[in-house]
């Protein structure tokens, strides 16, 4: 069995991520309920007539995985893996518009095309011509996830020696209302660095990109090694702290050595509690949170992965991450996301 | 692959029956499911043709005996009667008894209740209940939480029209990482106006019955269903003394990387994807006894798809149909549904015809069976291609 590495990370956000050299220096404080992510230069590496024809996410994710194809200096790798909990959305919406509005007359098949869940993973596919193994996850707050494992999975059994990996979901105009209309979505804004007090319900919603070239081989400028992941379906809160300990347990891993915390709170008071019992469990760790930067969305949990990865390589935890960063080695991170209550998904991440 | 996954269940609905049995018959006695619209309110209802579940939503609520104030849209709810009949069939009584997992496939989720609530649910609140049922995964987590699957890996595959045959690879996968010991494989898709106008805008929509493979074929007519299979690691086989089925034997997923929506000319991708599952099987071209292909009936596909086979056959093209004349183009569902019916093809000994064929096409000497054909099938290729350029190839077999 072959271990699993990172060697690239690329992240279209609600912060700038694309572009900053700095790891989260610089942050924007927002007063919303819904976040747009920040647009990369898109046409950097979307010819024009193609970009506009293209929804938001497949830019994002076209954006996101360039760079991290660029950033491990490979124009091709052995299969494309995706997370997209909500699929593209803005098609889906306009297209379904087009039906009820127009009573099925005068569609055209652009924005049904682009509907499917796996256009983004498609469309990379074709940018770079990946003949291999191409998957999307559609598994809400696990998508990102169940995504990783299928390509840990790959790499370890030597089945692949490079894959790119990624979690792509979009904001679409109705699933926005409709969510704001079952108070899903916070009925007030909150900045940002109030959301975990905000004692609401609801989150705050948001979108981005992050891809990420894994590998079974080891370069020195790898970010971390992948040690494992593990996701559960229903998970009682009481059990949280728990489980943890065993999936920790089966890489001999003690509560002691975990160096990093990152976990998915959104503010939302009837599910935050999750996070709560597990950091009570892990009093001297780094505890860190991202959600207040991005917002909720499904795929989330791949912006916490990529902190991860910064934070392990740069050997920092910034201040906009965390109340309680210090200066010490980081050797182990684990992270932790669910979304009201269901599709925990628990990553290990070792300092290469 | 030494050794395949064993199958211990398989449970499945379509519009040419409610159970395996019923699909079967159906097979047996060349009965399609192929007809005018019959539940969704469409103004395609004289110009397409569908292969819809014969029940509506009220009636299969009343057979599965859920309750009535459930929030499934009808993906769920074929997807549930799918999936309890392929437990029930292993012979499964409890979920924790070991690491049992959920891997379904739809490309629709929720979308017949997203397009039916779309502006009435903002006006007055109507179908409220249905807003957190569109997301492809709330299907899958919805049948788990109706097979009691706890704390346990689920998780949902959507890459269009290759999407079940996918779940059941991901679904081998983990049972030889070693990470699940039995793991319910499937997908499930209801027909929609959404899809229904999709493709009719890419004008792929046949008005007549869908004849695969045939010269003068005009299109695809969509379908529905679900349906399920049931793999269990070989410790786990032993323990319970299962009675295993079949095996899958092999896998391949490849892109086509060609275009967003149509197959290559010469289906590279579709290539790919044989080769690969015959090298994971460890099998040569000529141990393969029939294929079950993907053959939707469009021009693009099964000139693509034939050419395919071709390539990785060359002279020796194993018998083969497609069985979508009967059964529809059921899209996310139809790589598991053909499992099941590749699997029965091997238990009755029979090839099920491929229906509505006339006319060999002109680009190559391709005639598939156009009728029921008795002969002892040990092992079978099948076929599903996607949007995306997905094209997977799974390979069943009766010997481990």
């Amino acid at each position: 069995m072959k271990k699993v590495y990172i060697h690239s990370a690329g992240s279209v956000s609600s912060q700038n991520t694309f572009s900053d050299e700095g790891f989260l220096e610089k942050v924007i404080s927002y007063m919303e309920t819904v976040i747009p992510a920040i647009d990369a230069p898109y046409k950097e590496f979307i010819p024009p007539a193609a970009a506009r024809r293209m929804a938001k996410g497949v830019k994002m994710g076209i954006a996101a995985s360039t760079a991290a194809l660029k950033e491990a200096g490979l124009e091709n790798v052995d299969g494309v893996i995706t997370g997209s909990g909500m699929g593209c959305l803005v098609d889906s919406e306009k297209f379904l518009r087009g039906i009820i509005d127009n009573q099925e007359q005068h569609l055209t098949p652009t924005s049904f095309i682009q509907s499917t869940h796996n256009t983004v993973g498609g469309q990379i596919a074709l940018n770079i011509q990946c003949k291999g193994y191409n998957f999307t996850y559609v598994h809400g707050s696990v998508s990102f996830e169940s995504a990783l494992m299928d390509a840990f999975l790959q790499l370890k059994n030597e089945e692949a020696t490079n894959i790119l990996v990624g979690g792509v979901d979009e904001l679409g105009e109705h699933t926005v209302e409709v969510h704001k209309l079952i108070a899903r979505i916070k009925k007030d804004p909150v900045p940002s660095e109030d959301l975990y007090t905000s004692k609401s319900i609801g989150a705050v919603f948001g979108e981005g990109a992050q891809f990420f070239v894994l590998s079974n081989e080891k370069r020195d400028s790898s970010y971390a090694e992948l040690l494992g992941l593990k996701t559960l379906n229903t998970l009682a809160k009481e059990k949280v702290a728990s489980h943890a300990e065993a999936f920790l347990k089966e890489y001999d891993i003690g509560i002691s050595d975990i160096d990093l915390l990152i976990t998915g709170d959104n503010g939302d008071q009837d599910f935050d509690g999750y996070y709560d019992e597990l950091s009570k469990q892990f009093p001297v760790a780094i505890h860190a949170r991202y959600k207040h930067l991005t917002g909720e969305y499904h795929t989330v949990s791949s912006f916490g992965f990529w902190a991860a990865l910064k934070a392990l390589k740069l050997q920092l935890v910034p201040a906009a991450l965390s109340g309680n960063a210090d200066k010490r080695e980081l050797k182990h991170a684990l992270l932790y996301n669910q979304y009201r209550g269901i599709d925990h998904g628990f990553t290990l991440l070792r300092r290469c | 692959m030494k050794r395949g996954i064993a199958i211990t269940g398989m449970g499945i609905i379509s519009s040419i029956g409610d159970d395996v049995e019923q699909n079967h018959l159906a097979l047996f006695e060349g009965r399609s499911g192929v007809a005018r619209v019959r539940h969704i309110d469409t103004i395609l209802h004289d110009s397409i043709m569908v292969a819809e579940v014969p029940h509506d939503n009220e009636e299969l609520i009343r057979r599965s005996g859920l309750d009535i104030e459930n929030s499934f849209s009808r993906t769920t709810l074929l997807g549930i009667i799918a999936a309890r009949q392929a437990v029930a069939d292993a012979g499964i009584t409890s979920m924790s008894s070991c690491r049992t997992g959920l891997i379904s496939a739809t490309s629709v989720g929720g979308m017949d209740m997203t397009e039916k609530y779309f502006y009435t649910c903002m006006k007055t609140g109507g179908g409220k209940k249905f807003i957190e049922s569109h997301p492809a995964g709330m299907s899958t987590q919805q049948i788990a939480e109706d097979l009691g699957i706890e704390e346990g890996l689920v998780t949902t595959i959507s890459t269009a029209c290759s999407s079940s045959a996918n779940a059941i690879m991901y679904g081998a996968r983990l049972l030889k990482a070693g990470l699940l010991d039995r793991v319910i494989v499937g997908g499930a898709d209801c027909l929609s106006k959404f899809t229904m106008n999709g493709f009719n805008s890419l004008m792929i929509l046949s008005d007549e019955p869908n004849s695969p493979f045939d010269a003068d074929r005009k299109g695809l007519n969509l379908g529905e269903g679900a349906a399920f299979l049931v793999l269990e690691s070989e410790e786990q086989v032993k323990k319970d003394q299962k009675k295993v089925r079949a095996y899958l034997k092999g896998y391949g997923n490849a892109n086509d990387a060609h275009h967003q929506t149509a197959s290559s000319e010469f289906g590279d991708g579709a290539t790919a994807a044989m080769i690969k599952a015959l090298e994971l099987a460890e099998m040569k071209t000529s141990e393969i006894d029939y294929i079950n292909a993907h053959g939707t009936a469009t021009a693009n596909n099964d000139l693509s798809e034939g050419r395919a086979i071709i390539r990785v056959f060359d002279k020796q093209v194993p018998e083969f149909s497609s069985t979508k004349a009967f059964t529809g183009h059921t899209l996310a569902a139809s790589g598991s549904i053909e499992a099941v019916y590749a699997i029965l093809s091997m238990q009755h000994g029979l090839i099920y015809p491929n229906l509505n064929f006339k006319k060999k096409m002109s680009e190559f000497d391709l005639v598939p069976i156009t009728s029921l054909k008795e002969r002892k099938i040990d092992t079978v290729l099948s076929n599903s291609f996607g949007f995306g350029g997905n094209c997977s190839s799974l390979i069943f077999s009766k010997q481990p």
